[in-house]
């Protein structure tokens, strides 16, 4: 029986990617926020067919000893951990950030340096047993900075050297560690933006993770794909071009 | 797949705000514009549409709460497709009570319009198998419906058309079957009176029947067609699919693709898809369900236009002529298209107020929009079945008047009661409004 742990569950793309490893009767541990809306997916987990299904809550990610609790409470889990998804983040105001530094703070908290506190653990972990995938919820968003949103791009473009260093860390030790980089994904995150053709559903984004999470894919996968040309043709912009640019 | 806050027929589009509801614990949105719950946009006309209001989109209340195999109670959020239903539940050996012609609805939906299926004359409506139901109002009251709590309810939201509040939770009793396999048997019909007569032989052999009509066909051709009935087959097999694959029509059609000439040509194929008067299959039940699904969007053949679809029912008892008459009219404007379809419904009561299945025989067809001729043509059809006392379904209409409403629907009042003051659609509005 497989073990796989997703941080930050209830998070659009977690639930999507949960439902593909559902009917594979996996044993399913759910980190989240919200007791109740981990009970409810935690429900139509079972229906959907895992095997069983543990929920670890009320996890918040802006709290470091929260953090802690759940990292104590993973390295109680017995057996081995074989998929580790972590997803949980949250979109800034970048205005807010702007005028008040506490709280772009909170948000590298939230978005990165919970995820660092994590991952250290679980890879620790991981590296024992020998084997196992460790996959993290970044975003193209970390590949260039930007004036609309780069304290959540910074929060990823840490966290995608961070993953690069464990990466390379992991590369002999029968570990997998995969940064995953949606585009637009239709999710409560982004339901203030104008949708347009370059969203995708979050119901794609879940089946796209659990692909790159359980096939010998690339280690960089971008969520859906054609983003790896769209990110190519926006890093090749020369700085003094780029930093005139409203973008 | 529908989800763009359009209905099927291709109306114009109207101006409303999409609002999705993630999640079956939130309270409703707090907007001034009155609401309407909305699934897969598979409702024909304007009963799923909301002008200048809000849409609650539910496609993301689809979440599984519970299913006990021994039973075959299913407890879910009313958000989930009856597509998805079949997915989890045919491979554990249960089926729908009752299905309508395509499976890409909700379940929500399927409450909503009381839907009904090829298994009317024994199994009645989709309401039938509803055993539970949470339904929140914009009062904030989250109220638990069942046949014995609430009841009332339970009736009114039973067919209800998503007035009376947004469902957010349902327990649905499926049925057990021991294959995917239909056995299915398809009868060369070449008039009406033998529609009759088959209809009666097959209703206590048969859980499924339905005929297709040729509605080109006049004079002493009136009513041919194909007579379809079937079983589940009860020799045990594999529960498993094979996916199959579907085709998707990716444009509008331009408007004259469907026109009497190519819709003849295609009548004329399927009339003669049987080369024996009588043909016996064993098939998946997907083609026999649901055999417009494997075509996404097949709508879009009709072009910028869209269609109509009318489906009446007409008591049985002395009006036969009825359907006669209808058939007749059809034929002679020549305006039919190719999906006509005749079905004998069975005796049960109807299970909400507005629910529109009841005894008698249904027809259903759609035709292309070609603008005056084709509501002219529909405004005689409604007063046929006006005076033989009949009804016509809401979920497939655009365009009936506020009189004939008042008159197919005799609980009207009983029903309006329950119609929350903060929810409406545009269907609602149409036929509340004394014209």
């Amino acid at each position: 029986m497989r073990t796989t742990l997703l941080i930050g569950a209830t998070s659009a793309m977690a639930e999507q990617a949960a439902r593909h490893f559902a009917p594979e009767g996996d044993r399913l541990l759910l980190a989240a926020r919200d007791t109740e809306r981990a009970a409810q997916l935690a429900d139509d987990l079972r229906v959907r067919g895992a095997e069983s299904v543990t929920c670890f809550t009320t996890f918040d990610a802006s709290n470091s000893d929260s953090v802690q609790r759940l990292t104590k409470r993973i390295q109680e889990v017995e057996g081995t951990l074989d998929y580790v998804l972590i997803a949980h983040g949250h979109l800034p105001d970048q205005e807010e950030c702007e005028e008040k530094p506490w709280v772009a703070l909170r948000e590298l908290q939230i978005n990165f340096l919970s995820t660092v506190q994590l991952c250290t653990l679980i890879a620790n972990r991981l590296e024992k047993q020998g084997h196992g995938t460790l996959a993290v919820l970044s975003s193209v968003a970390g590949l260039r900075g930007r004036q609309s949103n780069y304290i959540y791009g910074s929060a990823k473009g840490g966290m995608n050297t961070f993953l690069q260093g464990l990466r390379n860390r992991m590369a002999f030790k029968g570990v997998r560690v995969v940064t995953l980089l949606p585009g637009f994904v239709d999710t409560p995150m982004t339901s203030g933006m104008e949708k347009g053709p370059l969203f995708i559903s979050a119901d794609k984004a879940g089946r796209l993770i659990h692909t790159a999470m359980t096939k010998k894919t690339s280690d960089i996968v971008y969520i859906p794909g054609f983003w790896r040309w769209i990110l190519l043709m926006i890093r090749m912009i020369p700085e003094p071009i780029f930093k005139r640019l409203r973008l | 797949m529908n989800g763009d806050g359009t209905s099927w027929g291709g109306l114009p589009a109207v101006s409303q705000t999409l609002y999705p509801v993630r999640n079956r614990t939130h309270p409703l949105p707090p907007v001034d514009t009155h609401m309407l719950p909305y699934g897969l946009g598979r409702s024909y006309g304007d009963s799923c549409l909301n002008h200048m209001g809000t849409l609650l989109t539910t496609d993301q209340l689809d979440r599984w709460i519970s299913f006990d195999p021994a039973s075959g109670v299913l407890h879910c959020e009313a958000g989930v497709s009856l597509a998805q239903i079949l997915e989890l539940v045919v491979p554990k050996g249960w089926f729908l009570p009752v299905t309508p012609g395509t499976r890409h609805v909700t379940l929500g939906g399927a409450i909503a319009n009381d839907v009904h299926g090829k298994n009317h004359h024994r199994a009645g409506t989709f309401g039938r198998y509803v055993r539970e139901i949470e339904l929140l109002r914009s009062d904030g009251s989250r109220t638990q419906c069942s046949r014995t709590r609430n009841a009332r309810w339970l009736r009114a939201t039973i067919g209800g058309l998503g007035l009376t509040g947004l469902i957010t939770t349902v327990k649905l009793q499926l049925r057990p079957i021991v294959s995917r396999n239909m056995e299915v048997e398809e009868i060369k019909m070449t008039g009406l009176k033998q529609f009759f007569d088959l209809a009666d032989a097959s209703d206590p052999t048969h859980e499924y029947t339905v005929a297709w009509v040729d509605c080109l066909a006049t004079g002493a051709q009136l009513g041919r067609g194909i007579f379809f009935r079937a079983n589940h087959s009860e020799t045990p097999s594999s529960l498993n699919s094979d996916r199959t694959r579907s085709f998707s029509v990716p444009m509008r059609a331009p408007n004259w693709l469907l026109n009497p000439i190519s819709i003849q040509g295609f009548n004329a194929l399927y009339r003669n898809k049987l080369r024996t008067d009588c043909h016996l299959a064993t098939q998946d039940y997907r083609p026999f369900f649901y055999p417009l699904d494997r075509v996404e969007n097949w709508n879009r053949l009709y072009g910028k236009r869209g269609f109509y679809q009318h489906q009446c029912v007409v008591p049985r008892d002395g009006h036969e002529g009825a359907i006669q008459e209808l058939l007749e009219r059809i034929g002679r404007s020549g305006q039919a298209s190719f999906l006509a379809v005749l079905k004998l419904f069975g005796d049960h009561p109807p299970e909400g107020l507005l629910s529109f299945p009841r005894p008698g025989v249904t027809l259903a067809l759609d035709f292309p929009n070609r603008g005056e001729s084709t509501l002219k043509l529909f405004r005689e059809l409604d007063d046929v079945v006006m005076q033989a006392g009949g009804a016509l379904y809401p979920a497939k209409d655009a365009r009936m008047s506020s009189d004939h409403f008042r008159q197919f629907t005799p609980a009207l009042d009983t029903f309006l009661p329950y119609v929350d003051p903060a929810f409406s659609s545009s269907f609602h509005r149409r036929v509340l409004t004394p014209s």
